[in-house]
């Protein structure tokens, strides 16, 4: 009997192990999909290589649209994970911060000039500009949610909410366009390399912040300040700077994805670039299984679920799902995903595999 | 019931997982009397009253009021409410943005269309006979927290209660708020109210109540008239200590006496915080334990508190082995080798999501800088070195430190400090609420440490200990610190008659 249960707890405690590390959630909805398409269409997971316009040679397929089209989530990501960790709240404003950033780049690229021939200015010097104009507007939320303990959503909606025109005012609401090529690569392909610049973008992020991670104290102290603020301060840390400095890094973030952008489309269009992207940022950190009250965080998990969610967005459009409809399916993916992953249901679905186990032994004793 | 009487509690008990919080407990009150609920924490006051406004069940015992011929059962604070059972606490818990009108006459509509024509000239009336300084139609924000408190009282009166119960109204308040609210209570008394006034401060009770009911770990101490108890006496009770037991367990710290000739490692001149407590002196030489003694609210915790930096310091001046600093947040104390474990372990001091080891760490990585993280391999050193000195009992070092029990997370928040290697650590009520093993650990652990020249302050509201570590203790009284023992002094009467208040030695 004992050897019995002994050889039969080692799957099962194997099985809960999983269940209750963070990542599993991400994993198991990535297979999910992946299942789902594999079963619909295999033909969703080819890959070919081709050539461009220009006559480069490019990847081409669903996959590498996902991880095209996932960079500037997954980036995002990394900032929100550790706004939502620290401050226990969400930046809603990225969307609107993005359209900011991304028309600082065209502005010191083309001056005044709509249409220039040239540009005004080296691509590095305007990307470097947009960073500062974005920490600085990453800086604003968090002085109002730090400093003046304003909510992270209210405070953030000011910007939200006024983000858009800031970025049409910045280019006297013209829409500059950019026809040196060179500007295409970072939302595209460098000539030679097959596979999509943003991609590489986006892991060198996840290098930084790993490395940030490792040789910083940053998790630590957004961690223990999300999950008790005061007794944080009583070992001496200082919660508001960490808030606050959280804020920035997103704001950093925020004009790393803004950059790609406009290099996608080498203009702007204000009311549309990257909308509602403030949404899949916050969702990404949810399906990465993080409390968005603040806390505990993995890292490696929310940017798993930012591609989880590109995966699924990517998916419904090889489905033709109409554009304007995409947000309803999405919808009711993600209500399955977030009730799934919610702790209480983990908790019963754990309280369920157990009486699993301890069924299954009995019945053999019988 | 009894002659008078307008509410009777009997045999009342209620258990929670693991406490019995009420055992038994019987209680009076009668028609315009004001009756004190005395015991220090964790006795059952709050319990108490907390099963009298329904908002607890009680597991067994009757309840009668007057007027009612059977006992009653009350459900909910609303049912406590229709009862006539009305309660102010000490968080005002009205709306700050409304009306004081508005405020006295909201949720209580008789019909669902309540006529608020009239509840300005109703509410003038009600105010005005109360004798309170308050507009109708000012918003309750602008009023003072005394007055929102008596217009909290009005609501409860004008729905005619018949008892009134006054959790620690006055902490908030300043000597004269204080005065006008017990003007207000001595009005209501002479009207038939029955009052249930908690509350911390002994003057206050010999001032305004009538009757003292104490309660002691869950279990009724007796019902006594104010003039038949003096203060010292009350004081016993509240401690469980007989005053004629005067059995001295203070010997095995005299082996611990420290070096008089020494100079100070810490010293402290005229400190004060916005805590509210009044400037005070301290200091503490090297291998020295003292400790902060008084009845819960008596200010030992902001003092040392005030030392730490943990409150905003206002004024007086700190000394560090004899060399003035500046001590204005917690890193700072912590840089100058101060450590502090607060006294509520779950608000203050555990970090509950995060693993044992990074809370054994904390402190000491905060010192160490922000880009000067611990390797893996020295942070597991760290944890498993104090896991095994302190007796931690843990699943492993990654475990979540709320899953621990109290005595195990106190024992994690202990390692956190004594890693600082700290000059001077200051200890607030390390051993409450954890279990009789881990609290002699705790205290071995003390004099240990001090026989090693560590300066220690303890606090701790269970006298025998603090006799038992302490070379010196420092008492304080409604904020202010009244007087200092040491040496043949340090005995549990002269600290309660000292507690009490010389004015009355028995």
């Amino acid at each position: 009997m004992k050897s019995q249960s002994s050889t039969l707890k080692k799957p099962t405690s194997f099985f809960t192990w999983l269940i209750r590390r963070q990542i599993f959630i991400p994993i198991a909805a990535l297979l999910l999909l992946a299942l789902f398409n594999l079963i619909a269409d295999p033909s969703f997971f080819k890959i070919t290589l081709g050539y461009n316009s220009a006559g480069n040679p490019v990847l081409s397929g669903y996959l590498i649209t996902i991880l095209d089209y996932g960079s500037e989530l997954a980036i995002l990501a990394i900032g929100m994970t550790l706004v939502t960790a620290a401050s226990g709240g969400q930046d809603i404003s990225v969307g609107a911060a993005i359209a900011i950033s991304g028309s600082v780049v065209l502005r010191v690229l083309c001056g005044t000039d709509s249409r220039p021939e040239t540009l005004h200015a080296p691509i590095i010097v305007a990307f470097l500009i947009s960073c500062v104009v974005a920490m600085l507007f990453g800086a604003f939320n968090g002085a109002l949610v730090a400093f003046f303990k304003i909510q992270p959503m209210v405070a953030t909606l000011i910007l939200f909410t006024a983000g858009r025109s800031i970025a049409a005012w910045i280019n006297n609401n013209e829409l500059p366009i950019i026809n040196e090529p060179s500007f295409g690569y970072f939302g595209g392909f460098i000539p030679g390399i097959p596979i999509p610049t943003p991609f590489f973008i986006a892991v060198a992020c996840m290098i930084i912040v790993a490395l940030a991670l490792r040789f910083t104290n940053l998790g630590l102290y957004s961690q223990a300040v999300g999950v008790n603020n005061k007794s944080s301060r009583l070992n001496g840390l200082d919660p508001e700077w960490i808030k606050f400095l959280t804020f920035v890094i997103l704001g950093l973030c925020v004009a790393v994805a803004g950059f790609i952008k406009v290099s996608r489309l080498s203009s702007i269009n204000y009311s549309v670039i990257a909308k509602d992207i403030e949404m899949d940022a916050i969702l990404a950190v949810a399906l990465g299984g993080n409390a968005l009250s603040g806390g505990k965080f993995s890292m490696s998990a929310s940017i798993l679920g930012a591609y989880v969610i590109q995966f699924l967005t990517t998916t419904l459009y090889k489905f033709d799902v109409q554009s304007d409809a995409l947000s309803a399916y999405k919808a009711v993916v993600v209500i399955i995903l977030v009730v799934l992953s919610a702790p209480i249901v983990r908790e019963k679905l754990s309280a369920l595999f157990k009486r699993l186990k301890l069924r299954q032994p009995s019945k053999e004793g019988c | 019931m009894q002659d008078g009487a307008i509410l009777e509690m009997r045999n009342i008990c209620k258990e929670f997982p693991g406490v019995r919080a009420l055992q038994g407990v019987d209680f009076t009150l009668r028609e315009g009397e004001i009756h004190a609920l005395m015991g220090e924490n964790g006795a059952g006051k709050s319990t108490l009253i907390k099963v009298l406004t329904g908002v607890h069940l009680k597991d067994s015992g009757q309840i009668y009021l007057k007027g009612n011929s059977k006992a009653v059962t009350i459900k909910s604070p609303q049912d406590a409410q229709k009862l006539g059972i009305s309660t102010v606490y000490q968080e005002i818990t009205l709306c700050p943005n409304l009306s004081v009108a508005e405020n006295m006459y909201i949720g209580r509509e008789k019909s669902f269309v309540q006529n608020w024509k009239n509840i300005h000239s109703d509410a003038e009336k009600v105010l005005k006979a109360l004798d309170i300084p308050a507009k109708p139609t000012q918003q309750l924000a602008s009023c003072s927290i005394a007055v929102q408190q008596m217009v909290a009282i009005a609501r409860a009166v004008d729905m005619d209660c018949k008892v009134l119960i006054l959790d620690e109204p006055t902490s908030s308040l300043d000597e004269q708020e204080v005065q006008k609210l017990f003007t207000l209570m001595r009005e209501l008394k002479a009207r038939g109210v029955g009052i249930i006034f908690v509350t911390h401060f002994l003057d206050q009770v010999y001032e305004v109540c009538d009757k003292i009911t104490v309660l002691r770990d869950g279990k009724l101490v007796g019902e006594y008239e104010i003039k038949d108890l003096p203060r010292v006496q009350l004081v016993s009770k509240m401690l469980g200590k007989d005053l004629d037991d005067l059995s001295d367990i203070r010997s095995e710290n005299a082996v611990y006496a420290e070096d008089k000739a020494s100079a100070p490692v810490f010293e402290a001149e005229g400190l004060v915080s916005d805590a509210g407590i009044k400037p005070f002196d301290f200091s503490i030489r090297k291998g020295e334990v003292n400790g902060f003694t008084g009845l819960l609210g008596s200010g030992r915790s902001e003092c040392v508190r005030a030392i730490f930096g943990a409150d905003r310091v206002m004024g007086g001046t700190v000394k560090m082995n004899g060399k003035s600093v500046k001590i204005s947040k917690p890193l700072d104390a912590m840089k100058h080798g101060i450590g502090y474990l607060p006294e509520d372990r779950k608000r203050d001091g555990i970090v509950g999501d995060l693993s044992v080891r990074e809370n054994i760490i904390l402190a000491l990585q905060v010192k160490r800088g922000f880009f000067k993280p611990f390797t893996k391999a020295e942070a597991n050193a760290f944890a498993d070195q104090y896991i095994k000195l302190l007796g931690i009992k843990t699943a492993s070092a990654n475990t979540p430190i709320k899953s621990l029990s109290g005595g195990n997370q106190q024992k994690v928040i202990l390692a956190r400090w004594l890693l600082t290697n700290p000059e001077y650590l200051i200890l607030d009520e390390p051993t409450r609420g954890i279990d009789v093993g881990t609290k002699i650990d705790i205290q071995k652990l003390v004099l240990k440490l001090a026989s090693e020249g560590m300066s220690i302050t303890f606090i701790s509201s269970e006298t025998d200990e603090m006799l038992r570590t302490c070379s010196r203790l420092i008492v304080m009284r409604d904020r202010k610190v009244v007087g200092e023992l040491s040496g043949e002094n340090l005995t549990q009467n002269m600290i309660m008659n000292t507690i009490a208040g010389g004015d009355e030695k028995q």
